[in-house]
């Protein structure tokens, strides 16, 4: 019983070993840049957290495949560095301990991919999948330009500055008829005296 | 309120001239003129590459005997002639009044284009107030697959700035069409110049106070700032660092020079019509001096905050530098996050280098030197709409530092182009041509719509070369001209003695052996050196220009074309044409007065005098209260 046991773990492991090697097909490799995106908050990379990740690998692909078989123990890591970064694979205990496809995994990991990077509180860029690449977002356009709004608002102010002081003119032009004003203005400087006038 | 007056035995002439309401707003023209654009992004640029602090040297040599004596000839000529620039010139000798009408068009010249960079200036100011800027990032392509190619390739920045703002043409010769946006903003821009200048000093001399001394604020808003940014010292440690060993090169002592003369705003005209509607006792010497200093002290204030934050600009470069290379690293080496740091860099490359050296040189590592990202120096708009934003985008809180940057720059150029109208505007209304009906309101709207009309041409896509064109062109070589011509004719044909006497009668002492030698001698003898100078520079260089073609194979780098014939034709006419009216119209004059010789029943002029052109009483010793006699309504 026990050497059974012990055949079957050596197996498993065996395999377990040879179906997560990296750069192999349908394995991808996962980078996580914690300390960039949390800082002091940053958390340690232990096994809690390997668990938590193959456990929403496994959800993932439910979700986009909608069979529920696929099991937490479905998905291996291996070769898990100080960086923090390590390779995975996704088993398939159905058809006789084989991968799933890397086009499947990675359709799965691209519908959840919001998901994945809230529950380890990171983004597409902090969280990397090293072949996915992200799509990008598309950049907000309002629907009027600002620019045209802040234009009209500097046009409209301009303008009524200048029909402001073109009417005051003709008013001041009308009202300033005769008699003309006579100013005489002194300037008293070193013994000169300057006399003119100013209408 | 009416008082009784004691009339004085003696009517005086009548004079309707317009007057400023203070000297203080006199000054402050004078001031909002000579400060411009150049001030804030030539400067800082010039000291930058000839030697830091020792560019000082030949800048302030410049001032004392080029700056400041011509800008005391044209004040205290304005002042004494009380005329704009042609009726002052022709008024001086009916010989030298080409040199007015040449000052005036190279004023017409500069203002078609000095607008079209204010309406750069005001396109970034309303694009400010959007968040994030638009030059932050790059648009998508058409498929969303990616960054546009042109931006990804070049930087955000560029793209905005060839693409969203100029949206530019490979090349001079093709025209392009009318960039809407662009037209939209010039009229805009001609609008507010209109609504400032629309009754000549009375409209400008209120909208100075605002133009003139708000970039001050915003200058010292910018130093406060630009010194508490990381990295701000290493800027300011490279502009000043003084580097004497460039003294050497006479390029440096001719840059200074042409500096000094081109941010005083010499030669346009503009400054003669500022002091013509002085009194015309008033201290021009003081004057001259105070706008000079002011002038050159703002250039060095305003080259603190720009290279703080060009080092500034320097320095995060260099770090993002640092920190690609560090990810690059660790994520070969997989080593943990934050074990290899900006300071510990080095020591781990060298560390790697010997243990991997196949593995670095696989990773082909940039290498980041801090002296390269400061070396990259920028002068014009390019420092302005390049560099400049880049740093800002960085900065906590862009917009609003964005919306203060712009609105100084407009500042800066529209107190300059209040300048360049006066010195279009002043000379216009006191030609007998334009009858004495044509309202000053009118006048102004008539040149602001014919400007307006005439500066589309450089909102087309190929627009930005021909403004470098009419800048290299239009607004050097004419300038230095003309300068030259003033000194000699006031030295040599009004004669310095008559000169000395006009000046002591307005200032109330004689101008001392600095202004008699540096008017005589110096000052001519200097123009005449940086002028053959100059041009023998320019006829070395081929007349190049550098074309942004995303088509061409160095792209993002910049194409190098040479100029076709008719373009440059187009150079040379740019640059004769204002100076070619200084013989034309001495020959003219000549002609006439060799047929009016003739005429038995001619007479000669009377001699122009200073003392005459105000009126004058013999000098009695007691002071007469000002009295006003005026029925208000």
């Amino acid at each position: 019983m026990l050497r059974v046991l012990l055949v079957t773990l050596s197996v498993a492991a065996i395999a377990h070993a040879e179906l997560c090697k990296p750069d192999t097909q349908n394995a991808f490799k996962v980078r996580l840049s914690i300390k960039t995106a949390l800082g002091d908050d940053a958390y340690a990379w232990d096994a809690n957290e390997e668990y938590l990740f193959k456990a929403m690998m496994a959800f993932a692909m439910r979700r986009y495949s909608s069979k529920s078989t696929t099991q937490i123990s479905n998905v291996l890591l291996c070769n898990v560095t100080d960086r923090v970064s390590f390779w995975f694979v996704v088993t398939d205990s159905s058809k006789n301990v084989t991968t799933v496809p890397g086009s499947e995994v990675e359709a799965a990991i691209r519908m959840n991919r919001n998901r994945i990077n809230s529950a380890f509180l990171l983004s597409d860029k902090t969280l990397q999948f090293v072949k996915i690449t992200s799509t990008l977002s598309p950049p907000v356009e309002p629907s009027t330009p600002v620019w045209l709004i802040v234009f009209g608002v500097v046009l409209c102010l301009i303008l009524a500055g200048i029909v402001f002081l073109v009417v005051a003119g003709i008013h001041q032009r009308k009202n300033y008829r005769t008699p003309p004003c006579l100013i005489i203005d002194l300037a008293h400087t070193q013994g000169r005296i300057i006399l003119y006038w100013l209408c | 309120m009416s008082k009784d007056l004691s009339v004085p035995p003696e009517i005086p002439k009548e004079d309707s001239r317009p007057k400023w309401d203070n000297k203080f707003q006199y000054i402050l023209s004078c001031i909002g003129f000579a400060v411009g654009l150049g001030n804030v992004w030539r400067f800082p640029y010039l000291c930058q590459i000839h030697g830091g602090g020792a560019f000082l040297i030949p800048y302030f040599i410049a001032l004392l005997f080029e700056g400041i004596p011509l800008l005391h000839l044209e004040l205290a000529l304005g002042q004494c002639m009380r005329k704009g620039s042609i009726s002052a010139w022709n008024s001086i000798s009916p010989y030298l009044g080409g040199v007015g009408v040449g000052s005036w068009m190279v004023s017409v010249l500069v203002s078609l284009y000095y607008n079209t960079v204010l309406t750069w200036v005001m396109w970034y100011l309303i694009n400010s107030f959007q968040e994030p800027l638009p030059w932050s990032m790059c648009p998508l392509n058409e498929n969303r697959t990616g960054f546009n190619e042109e931006c990804y390739r070049s930087t955000a920045v560029n793209y905005f700035w060839y693409r969203k703002t100029l949206n530019i043409t490979p090349d001079v010769t093709e025209s392009g069409t009318l960039q809407w946006w662009l037209v939209l903003c010039l009229a805009a821009c001609w609008a507010i110049v209109y609504l400032c200048t629309i009754r000549g000093i009375e409209t400008t001399g209120k909208a100075i106070y605002v133009t003139a001394i708000f970039p001050y604020l915003v200058l010292t808003i910018f130093l406060i700032h630009g010194l508490t940014l990381p990295g701000a010292t290493n800027g300011l440690a490279y502009l000043f660092t003084p580097n004497l060993n460039t003294l050497k090169n006479p390029s440096v002592w001719l840059d200074a020079a042409t500096q000094i003369f081109f941010s005083l705003s010499l030669a346009f005209g503009g400054l003669i019509a500022f002091s013509s509607y002085n009194s015309p006792v008033n201290d021009c010497e003081k004057d001259a001096v105070t706008v000079a200093l002011v002038n050159s002290m703002t250039s060095l204030y305003a080259s603190i905050p720009v290279f703080s934050v060009l080092g500034f600009k320097a320095t995060t470069g260099y770090w993002d530098c640092l920190d690609r290379n560090i990810i690059s690293i660790i994520n070969e080496f997989d080593l943990p996050e934050e074990s290899i740091m900006r300071d510990n860099y080095t020591a781990w490359i060298s560390l790697l280098n010997s243990s991997h050296p196949e593995k670095i040189a696989g990773l082909k590592l940039k290498s980041c030197d801090l002296q390269e990202f400061l070396d990259q120096s920028v002068s014009g708009t390019g420092l302005a709409f390049i560099t400049f934003t880049q740093a800002i985008i960085i900065m906590p809180g862009s917009q609003a530092w964005a919306i203060l940057f712009f609105i100084m720059l407009f500042c800066l150029g529209l107190s300059s182009m209040f300048g360049n109208i006066e010195g279009v505007f002043t000379p216009l209304l006191e030609l007998r041509i334009i009858s004495k009906s044509v309202r000053k309101e009118v006048l102004s709207g008539i040149i602001c719509l014919i400007s307006f009309l005439i500066a589309l041409c450089f909102t087309l896509g190929s627009g930005s070369y021909w403004i470098d064109i009419f800048d290299s062109y239009a607004g050097t070589v004419p300038l230095l001209v003309i300068a030259f011509f003033e000194v000699v004719g006031v030295a040599y044909v009004y004669k310095i003695k008559r000169f000395s006497k006009d000046v002591k009668w307005m200032t109330g002492r004689k101008p001392n052996l600095y202004w008699q030698i540096t008017w005589r001698f110096i000052s001519p003898l200097l123009l005449l050196i940086v002028f053959l100078a100059f041009v023998t520079l320019q006829i070395q260089r081929p007349s190049s220009y550098a074309a942004w073609n995303p088509k061409y194979e160095g792209f993002p780098m910049k194409e190098e074309k040479v100029y076709p014939p008719w373009v440059l034709a187009i150079c040379v006419l740019l640059a004769v044409l204002p100076c070619a009216f200084v013989p034309l119209v001495a020959l003219f004059h000549l002609i006439k007065q060799m047929c009016r010789s003739k005429d038995p029943s001619f007479v000669q002029p009377e001699v122009f005098s200073c003392q005459g052109a105000s009126i004058n009483l013999s000098h009695p010793k007691e002071s007469i209260p000002v009295v006003s006699v005026c029925k208000k309504k």
